[in-house]
């Protein structure tokens, strides 16, 4: 049956390296973000790249008015919907104590946001019956850091919120899958200084499409990650709070 | 716009830069960046020399810049962003039955690149030039995007198209492509006993895509020994190209070394049976035989590599040969040499190829491989050649302007342009290209 995903966040780095892959599957697309004109060439790229559906929808995670239309047309598409969430935002740590109302929005985009949208769209998941939601978080919220903690508590939310949503939806036979990137080589991030491990966008995009295949629960991608973090997340709190990573 | 300081180098890895690089991924940050913050703009950085580089300034990678915008499937047309790689464009449109209308040695090379350079392929005798496929292209300028035409824009377009990105950075592109008869292309191989035997096989071939491979190390009666390469495309059943390698490190300084090169390029010559064979290839594996090999250009190690390519007309085909004896004669092996007929076709100013015959040869860096570069150049100066500027690194001002009949306009053209020479480049700069008023 064919497959089409519900990209959510679609201009950004990694969703459009997600796009063209899914589109070379044979894959559709439903590009969901803010600008318009963007999406309209990624949906274009997209079908001559071999997605039988590609289409561009208007999705602003800072404007719940924007998500009912995103079911709407969903549900006018036939065959396997999947959903794949790629929205976040990422202000510097510093900026934010500067300017705490950042708070509300990082976390909106980054959580609240995409979490409604997945709410809203449970029910049309679960009566289909199949189908993947790729929620993408960040090592960043395994644990709170002193650099981007604000980013890094809306991510650990988000995962809390993918945990419950692939207890609920796995009882229907959708599969829920938690992805947590390392540091990527993206728009974000090009400029940082000093990144460990930086990955290709292509890279993190492979890694969910085997990982929607193989039914994986939670992914660290690239792999070198879980590691990384399973010596990161076992720091006692006390020695922790001194460090500076 | 977000910049990040780097360091990159040509193709050749000869001439270096260090600069800031900002890396736009949509249509409305390249335009914020130009109008604020001009720089010039690099794709793949497959230029040999410093034509991509912009060392102690900024440069803006359009790389990221890449999709596929319409495609009619009648007439062939496609609008494409200009970071879109030709190779790219090759293997999603070879299954649609079509193919890019001009591909030079590299899939590797962008759109935007491709147009900067008005590059060439091995159909260059009969399809011309890359900028001459091209129907419109839309240039980021302060003001926002100004789409041009070689009508409406005549002096704009040929100022662009082998105008070494000194307009301003190429948003997209649109170029009708050609029709492929198959997804795999029939190579005919034939082995070409001296340089005598070559030029005549290369006049009268009547194949759509020909190359001659030169064994640059071949003296005497073999002098201009090679391989003549014919090829059309074809449908068919064959295995799919192997997936690429990766040259890991710097090859040490044997790895090149002179005998080595000798004996590969006599080997290389046998392979082809003397009464030549036709053999049925991958279609990218005929248009880009190195690209299999990822980083290829670390086998010349760390100190990099220099390519000299030039054209001489037809009527100066002695010097030609006379080049070709100076360097085997020099000891300096060239493992790679190519040579090709071209012809007159060209669409800019500033566009290298020349009905004629073009030479492009790799040396090592050396002292004695920059000696005889240069001689090299004087050679084709003598001859009313011209050096391709998306090769050079050792060009010297007082003999490229002569080459390029048309330099006054481009100079006109693109000072109305760029009048505060934002887009300059190390190229430029070493050739003196912008200083004349």
């Amino acid at each position: 049956m064919s497959q089409t995903w519900i990209i959510v966040g679609a201009t950004s780095t990694i969703a459009r390296a997600f796009a063209r892959q899914a589109a070379a599957r044979g894959e559709g697309v439903l590009l969901a973000g803010r600008d318009m004109s963007e999406l309209e060439s990624i949906a274009a790229d997209c079908g001559f790249r071999g997605a039988p559906f590609a289409e561009a929808i208007a999705f602003d995670a800072r404007e719940p008015a924007s998500f009912a239309p995103i079911l709407e047309r969903a549900r006018g598409i036939k065959g396997t919907l999947s959903v794949a969430v790629f929205v976040g935002s990422m202000p510097d740590q510093e900026e934010i104590d500067a300017e705490p109302s950042l708070v509300d929005g990082t976390i909106t985009d980054s959580f609240t946001g995409p979490a409604h949208l997945l709410t809203l769209l449970a029910p049309l998941l679960e009566e289909r019956g199949h189908g993947t939601v790729a929620g993408v978080g960040s090592v960043a919220g395994d644990r709170g850091r002193l650099g981007n903690y604000v980013y890094g508590a809306s991510k650990a939310g988000f995962h809390a919120y993918l945990s419950g949503l692939r207890n609920r939806l796995g009882r229907s036979g959708v599969h829920v899958i938690t992805v947590k990137p390392g540091t990527v080589d993206t728009a974000m991030t090009w400029g940082m200084e000093k990144l460990p491990f930086v990955a290709q966008p292509e890279k993190i995009a492979s890694d969910i499409l085997r990982a929607a295949d193989r039914k994986k629960d939670i992914i660290y991608t690239p792999a070198i990650w879980w590691p990384i973090m399973t010596i990161i997340r076992s720091i006692p709190e006390r020695i922790f709070k001194k460090m500076e990573i | 716009m977000r910049w990040k300081t780097v360091e990159y180098t040509g193709w050749g890895r000869v001439l270096k830069a260090r600069g800031e690089v900002a890396r736009p991924e949509r249509a409305s940050a390249l335009a914020a960046t130009t109008s604020e913050e001009p720089a010039p703009a690099v794709g793949m950085l497959r230029s040999y020399g410093d034509a991509c580089l912009n060392d102690a300034g900024r440069a803006i990678d359009m790389t990221r810049m890449d999709r596929i915008l319409s495609f009619d499937p009648e007439s062939g047309m496609v609008h494409v962003e200009a970071g879109c790689q030709i190779g790219q464009l090759l293997k999603v449109f070879v299954p649609k039955g079509w193919l890019p209308p001009v591909m030079p040695g590299t899939g590797f090379v962008t759109v935007g690149g491709g147009i900067a350079m008005d590059v060439h392929g091995k159909n260059h005798h009969g399809a011309g030039s890359f900028g001459q496929h091209v129907t419109e292209f839309t240039l980021m300028t302060k003001d926002g995007p100004k789409v041009v035409t070689p009508k409406k824009n005549a002096s704009l377009f040929k100022a662009t198209v082998g105008g070494l990105g000194q307009t301003g950075p190429i948003l997209s592109a649109k170029f009708k492509m050609h029709r492929a008869k198959g997804d795999v292309i029939v190579v005919t191989e034939r082995r070409v006993e001296n340089w005598e035997e070559f030029l005549p096989l290369l006049d009268n071939s009547d194949a759509t895509y020909s190359v001659g491979w030169i064994d640059a190390t071949a003296k005497d009666e073999a002098l201009g020994r090679g391989i003549l390469e014919e090829a059309e495309t074809g449908g068919g059943l064959v295995k799919p190209a192997k997936r690429g390698r990766k040259v890991p490190l710097d090859a040490p300084g044997f790895a090149l070394s002179p005998t080595v090169v000798r004996t590969f390029n006599a080997l290389y010559w046998r392979k082809v049976p003397t009464k030549g064979r036709t053999v049925v290839k991958p279609i990218d594996d005929f248009f880009f035989p190195l690209d299999k090999i990822h980083d290829w250009n670390k086998l010349y190690g760390k100190s990099g590599f220099h390519q000299f390519q030039c054209v001489v007309p037809i009527a100066e085909a002695g010097a030609l040969r006379e080049m070709v004896e100076k360097v085997a004669a020099s000891g300096l092996a060239s493992p790679l040499a190519v040579l090709k007929r071209m012809g007159p076709g060209r669409a800019g100013y500033m566009s290298f190829p020349m009905e004629g015959y073009t030479l492009a040869l790799d040396f090592k860096k050396s002292h004695a491989a920059e000696r005889l570069i240069r001689e090299l150049e004087d050679m084709t100066v003598a001859a009313s050649g011209r050096i391709y500027l998306a090769k050079d690194s050792l060009g010297r001002p007082e003999n490229i302007l002569g080459m390029y009949p048309e330099y006054k306009d481009w100079l006109k053209t693109v000072n109305k342009m760029d009048p505060d020479q934002a887009f300059e480049t190390d190229l430029v700069r070493r050739l003196k290209l912008r200083d004349a008023t």
